[in-house]
C-alpha cells in the first residue's frame, strides 16, 4: 500500500522586511518536514528569512467565475485613488 | 529542448467558426497575453498537452541528474565538487518546480513518476548520451544547459501561469549551469595538450545531441501550430537551433576548440551560421529507447523509487501516528 504525501504550498518572506509570498508548493508527510524540504527547494540562494508551509487542503479560494461580483464594484470608485483630486500646485506638496 | 516532440491533440488548429463560445473566449484571453490559472476553464486538449510538456520537462531535470551525478565523487577538486553538488541539487529543485506546475493540471506526482518508469512519458533524448570523461561535465553544462537555456527563455512567457512562473526560477539557476560549464571547458583548453583533446573529444560527442534536444524540424507539424497558438510553445525547433548555433560558435572560437562540422560557416547574407544538421535516424532510435544509457537511466529511476518506498510509507505513517496522539491528547 502506497499514499502520496501529502501537498503543501510554501511561503517564503524575503530579505526586505516584505510579507510572506507564496513561491510554490511540494510534498511531504508533515509540517516539520514540509519546512524543511521547503528549506532545500525554495531557499538555496538566500531567498528568504522566514518560511510558513499550509497544506494545500486547508487553503479556500475564491473562484474564476466569482470575479465579476467580487472586483467589479470597485472599478466604479475611482475616488478611492489619491489623483482623483485635483490640489492647486499653489498648496504644495500634499 | 528538454522537451521534444510533444504531442498536441494532432487535430490541427481550429479556426474561430469552429470554436465553441468558450474556447473563442480562451484563445482571446490567450491571444491578449493573459495568463490562464489551474482554475480557470480550458480546453482539454490544452490541459493533456501541457501535462505531457510539463511532466516530460520535469522528469528531463531529474533524470539529468543521472550523468552528471556520476562525476560527483571524482570531480577533481573539492571546490569542483562542491559545485556540481550544488548544480545536481538545483536540477532535482527544477524537477520539483515543475512537477508542482504539472499538479496543479489534475495529475499526481506519482502517476507522473510511474508513468515515466513504465515508459509512456519520456524525458530528453540528450540524458541517454553518458559523460565519460570530466571535459564533459564542462560540455554538458556549456552545451546542454545552454540548449535549454534557449527552450525555456521564452518559455517564461507561455500561457500557463504555474508554468511560466516554474521558468522564471528556473532560468535564474540556469545561467549558473551554463557558466560552471563553460568555465571547466576553459581549463581544459587551457590545460595541458590531453586536458585539451579531451574537451575537444567531448565537444565531438555531444555538439550533434545537443543539435538534437531541439527537435526535428516542426515547421509542418500539426502539433507544434496547436501549441504555437496556445502559447505553450513559442518558438519553432528550427529557430531555436539556429540561434543555440549561433550564439555557441564565438564561444566555441574563443576555447580554440572546433566544432565537428565541416560545412560550418557563417553566411553573410542570412546573418546566421549554416550548418549540418544532426542524423535524424539517430534521435529516432534514442528516442525509441536504443540509446547508449537508456536503459541504465530507466533502471535508477526504478531503483531509486523502489528503494525510497519504505522511506515514503515509513514517514507517512510516523506522521499519521503523531497526528493521531496530538488528537488524542486534546
Amino acid at each position: 500500500m502506497s499514499k502520496e504525501w501529502p501537498l503543501w504550498e510554501v511561503f517564503i518572506r524575503g530579505q526586505h522586511g516584505m510579507s510572506h509570498r507564496h513561491v510554490g508548493s511540494l510534498h511531504a508527510p508533515d509540517a516539520e518536514m514540509a519546512i524543511k524540504n521547503a528549506r532545500d527547494v525554495y531557499t538555496r540562494r538566500n531567498e528568504g528569512v522566514s518560511i510558513w508551509v499550509v497544506e494545500a487542503r486547508h487553503i479556500a479560494a475564491s473562484s474564476p467565475s466569482e470575479k465579476g461580483p467580487l472586483y467589479e464594484p470597485s472599478e466604479s470608485k475611482i475616488y478611492r485613488h489619491p489623483t482623483f483630486f485635483d490640489i492647486p500646485d499653489d498648496v504644495g506638496a500634499m | 529542448m528538454y522537451a521534444q516532440m510533444v504531442k498536441s491533440t494532432g487535430k490541427g488548429l481550429k479556426s474561430r467558426d469552429e470554436m465553441t463560445e468558450e474556447e473563442r473566449h480562451f484563445q482571446d484571453r490567450i491571444d491578449a497575453g493573459e495568463k490562464i490559472e489551474p482554475k480557470d476553464w480550458m480546453p482539454e486538449g490544452y490541459r493533456q498537452t501541457l501535462i505531457r510538456q510539463i511532466g516530460q520537462h520535469a522528469h528531463s531535470e531529474v533524470v539529468g541528474q543521472l550523468p552528471e551525478g556520476n562525476w560527483i565523487t571524482r570531480a577533481p577538486t573539492l571546490e569542483r565538487k562542491a559545485i556540481l553538488l550544488a548544480k545536481v541539487q538545483d536540477e532535482a529543485g527544477h524537477g520539483l518546480y515543475l512537477y508542482c506546475a504539472a499538479e496543479t493540471l489534475g495529475v499526481s506526482r506519482d502517476e507522473l513518476t510511474e508513468r515515466l518508469l513504465d515508459g509512456s512519458m519520456k524525458y530528453s533524448s540528450i540524458f541517454n548520451y553518458p559523460t565519460l570523461t570530466w571535459a564533459d561535465i564542462g560540455a554538458v553544462g556549456w552545451l546542454v544547459d545552454g540548449a535549454a537555456i534557449m527552450n525555456q527563455v521564452p518559455l517564461q512567457r507561455t500561457s500557463f501561469g504555474p508554468y511560466s512562473r516554474a521558468m522564471v526560477r528556473i532560468c535564474k539557476e540556469e545561467s549558473f549551469h551554463q557558466r560552471q560549464g563553460y568555465d571547466i571547458m576553459m581549463k581544459m583548453a587551457r590545460g595541458t595538450p590531453e586536458q585539451k583533446a579531451m574537451a575537444q573529444d567531448a565537444i565531438n560527442r555531444f555538439w550533434h545531441p545537443s543539435l538534437m534536444m531541439f527537435g526535428p524540424s516542426d515547421k509542418d507539424s500539426v502539433h507544434s501550430a496547436e501549441s504555437m497558438a496556445w502559447k505553450i510553445k513559442i518558438n519553432t525547433n528550427d529557430e531555436l537551433r539556429q540561434k543555440f548555433v549561433d550564439q555557441t560558435v564565438p564561444q566555441a572560437e574563443y576555447l580554440g576548440l572546433t566544432i565537428p562540422d565541416p560545412d560550418l560557416r557563417w553566411n553573410e547574407e542570412r546573418g546566421h551560421y549554416d550548418f549540418t544538421e544532426p542524423d535524424w535516424s539517430e534521435f529516432f532510435e534514442v528516442v525509441k529507447g536504443n540509446g547508449p544509457c537508456n536503459a541504465e537511466r530507466l533502471e535508477a529511476r526504478r531503483k531509486a523509487w523502489d528503494d525510497g518506498g519504505w522511506v515514503r510509507e515509513g514517514l507517512m505513517a510516523h506522521a499519521e501516528k503523531r497526528a493521531a496522539r496530538r488528537t488524542a491528547a486534546e
